[in-house]
């Protein structure tokens, strides 16, 4: 492949910003509840700078409560509830950090409770959230993974959606749980959704974004812990289509010691004006001594006209670590692959699959529920097809 | 009976200065079971005329034609290239990462031959032709030269050779950058496939060594884009003998 890699290891890597960004650092950034703490929606803000307004739709006016429809399947001691902002668990895992997370937040009086009890058996859990209309709406998802248990949580976006949601995630001590979010929506779709990942001594968390469908998708997960010895993995697979905007911006808060993150996240992008945006986040702060952290995106350019953003940023304020680093890099499809491939007999749309899935595969392999690989490896293949190569 | 037919082959490749000449004008015709060596020095044509045959898209054919018993390749795709007869033994093979040997190998014939091969028979065959080239059982979970030593990569191209079982080879410098062990190794492998298939071999080499390994039937040596000469294994001992000059000279 024609790669452009950057690598940084131990150290704050510098990254061009285009006129009129201010250099911001993840640490001092607001969080609030209250939406008008927040500055209006606009490409001079740093989070918003790749993202034009228009296609953020009616996500930037008044939202109402989500009224589609939550399917969940579970086990029976796997509890719900819709619960109040008097329960201590609303607002637990995090505050929002950007207007539109704030304004779901303040629209969403009610949220849905997910409780996962203290039980060591593994839990298999799905929730499809389903969107029947575009009403500017907003969601708010609770998840509790209590200590020692173990669980896989499965949430399944699917319809025509102009949603805004926040999905808090707290994660016991000693708790392991995977959780997958596909963003599957129609083409004409508007998604933006905040994940709190809050994790407690020792828990582990395999946190899976899975972005396909969706005229905008903007996903946003954060990770904090509260106590040493938890082990955070979030991987990413994106598919961007001819049109479409797929941002990722999974920000990793080091504050205890002894803790580790992974962040690798791999895209596929074909079609005019199919647009990624990647930005990685890791701070690690004083106190958490021992960190052990490396994040890496790829993405992988079908056709021209697509372009990929990726930026990692590092901030370290304690040489005390076990490691930190991090790679990008964007490449185009290699010609070369294609007719090493063909002149096995292999034809041309059959050797194209073989590629994306090979590049795509070293986070489909770690996706470990066979459900959702299968899933994902039909939606490459049906974004294939649609391929006007 | 095989037979595949270059003639007046006129081939022009795509530089940043626009279309350059390379063939100009080659004649060869080769049968199954013939081993035709094509010797001559750096930039004579050797790889282009193998490209060329396989069909990389970089290479234009302005003149000629190439015929697999009587069929005009020019008109098909790589692929269909493949499916009918005909394999190039790569001198740079590309990595495909996330792709398993085993699932390229697999993919493969079952493009060849139309049908997926059956798995116990098939893992069998793998194996059986890995062990004669000396390949390690754990060599087809690793990605497709991904990380391949030089040696490793040639065999590879070999073991498909093996498993693909085409009528016609190409093998592009398949002795480059091969230790005397390992060309022994991959040079017997394509001695197997010629026995086994009455394999036709087109041998491009810059050098006379592999021809110690692999008997040529004929040899042609290119220079400029043409055939300058032809003969038979006698010729290879020559330009061992007496090197490229001659050609280049004149």
């Amino acid at each position: 492949m024609n790669e452009q890699t950057k690598t940084a290891q131990h150290g704050l890597s510098e990254h061009s910003h285009g006129a009129g960004v201010p250099i911001q650092i993840r640490s001092a950034r607001v969080r609030s509840a209250d939406v008008n703490d927040f500055e209006l929606v606009t490409q001079r803000e740093e989070q918003w700078r790749y993202l034009s307004t228009d296609r953020l739709g009616g996500l930037l006016g008044d939202l109402e409560e989500f009224t589609g429809d939550l399917g969940l399947t579970a086990p029976d001691d796997v509890t719900t509830a819709w619960v109040g902002r008097d329960n201590e668990l609303f607002g637990k895992a995090g505050l929002p950090e950007d207007r539109i997370s704030a304004a779901a937040w303040t629209t969403c009086d009610a949220a849905y409770l997910i409780t996962v009890p203290s039980n060591e058996n593994a839990q298999e859990i799905s929730l499809k959230v389903t969107s029947a209309d575009s009403t500017p709406s907003a969601l708010h998802l609770i998840v509790d993974a209590k200590p020692f248990s173990n669980s896989t949580i499965v949430i399944d976006h699917n319809g025509d959606a102009v949603l805004a949601e926040n999905i808090e995630i707290n994660v016991g001590d000693e708790a392991q749980l995977t959780i997958v979010s596909i963003q599957d929506w129609s083409e004409d779709s508007i998604h933006t959704s905040a994940h709190f990942i809050r994790l407690g001594r020792n828990a582990r968390i395999k946190h899976i974004v899975v972005s396909l469908g969706g005229k905008t998708v903007r996903v946003v997960p954060s990770v904090e812990y509260t106590g040493p010895g938890a082990d955070a993995n979030l991987l990413g697979v994106y598919f961007a289509d001819a049109g479409q905007y797929l941002e990722h911006r999974p920000f990793i808060d080091h504050s205890e010691p002894n803790c580790k993150s992974r962040v690798t996240y791999k895209g596929a992008l074909q079609g005019s004006k199919a647009h990624t945006v990647w930005v990685g986040d890791v701070l690690i702060r004083k106190a958490a001594e021992g960190t052990d952290t490396y994040e890496l995106n790829r993405n992988l350019l079908l056709t021209d006209g697509a372009r990929a953003d990726s930026v990692p940023n590092l901030e370290i304020e304690t040489g005390q670590i076990e490691g930190a680093g991090h790679a990008s890099a964007s490449g185009r499809f290699d010609d070369e692959q294609l007719f090493y491939l063909q002149a096995r007999g292999i034809s041309e749309n059959e050797a194209r699959k073989l590629v994306v899935y090979g590049f795509l595969n070293e986070i489909i392999e770690q996706i470990g529920i066979e459900s959702v690989e299968t899933r994902l490896a039909e939606s490459i293949e049906a974004e294939l097809a649609r391929s006007t190569h | 009976m095989s037979i595949l037919q270059i003639k007046n082959l006129h081939v022009s490749v795509d530089t940043d200065q626009g279309p350059k000449q390379i063939l100009r004008g080659v004649d060869l015709t080769i049968r199954n079971g013939e081993t035709h060596a094509i010797m001559g020095p750096n930039g004579s044509g050797k790889s282009t005329l193998a490209y060329s045959i396989a069909g990389h898209p970089k290479y234009e054919v302005t003149e000629g034609e190439i015929l697999l018993d009587g069929e005009n390749v020019l008109e098909m795709s790589v692929d269909e290239r493949a499916r009918a007869g005909l394999f190039l033994a790569m001198q740079y093979p590309v990595e495909i990462p996330g792709v398993s040997v085993s699932n390229f190998l697999r993919t493969a014939k079952t493009a060849i031959t139309g049908e997926a091969p059956s798995i116990r028979g098939w893992v069998k065959e793998v194996r059986e032709s890995m062990d004669a080239l000396r390949m390690d059982s754990a060599f087809t979970e690793r990605n497709v030269n991904e990380g391949f030593s030089g040696g490793e990569k040639k065999r590879h191209e070999i073991l498909q050779l093996s498993l693909l079982k085409p009528k016609f080879a190409v093998l592009d410098e398949t002795d480059s950058g091969l230790d005397v062990d390992a060309l022994k190794t991959v040079s017997e492998g394509v001695n197997r496939a010629k026995e086994a298939n009455d394999l036709g071999v087109l041998l491009i080499t810059h050098y006379t060594r592999i021809l110690k390994y692999i008997q040529p039937d004929f040899v042609h040596v290119f220079v400029a884009g043409q055939v300058a000469e032809q003969g038979g294994p006698e010729l290879a001992e020559r330009l061992e003998a007496e090197g490229y000059d001659r050609y280049v000279r004149a």
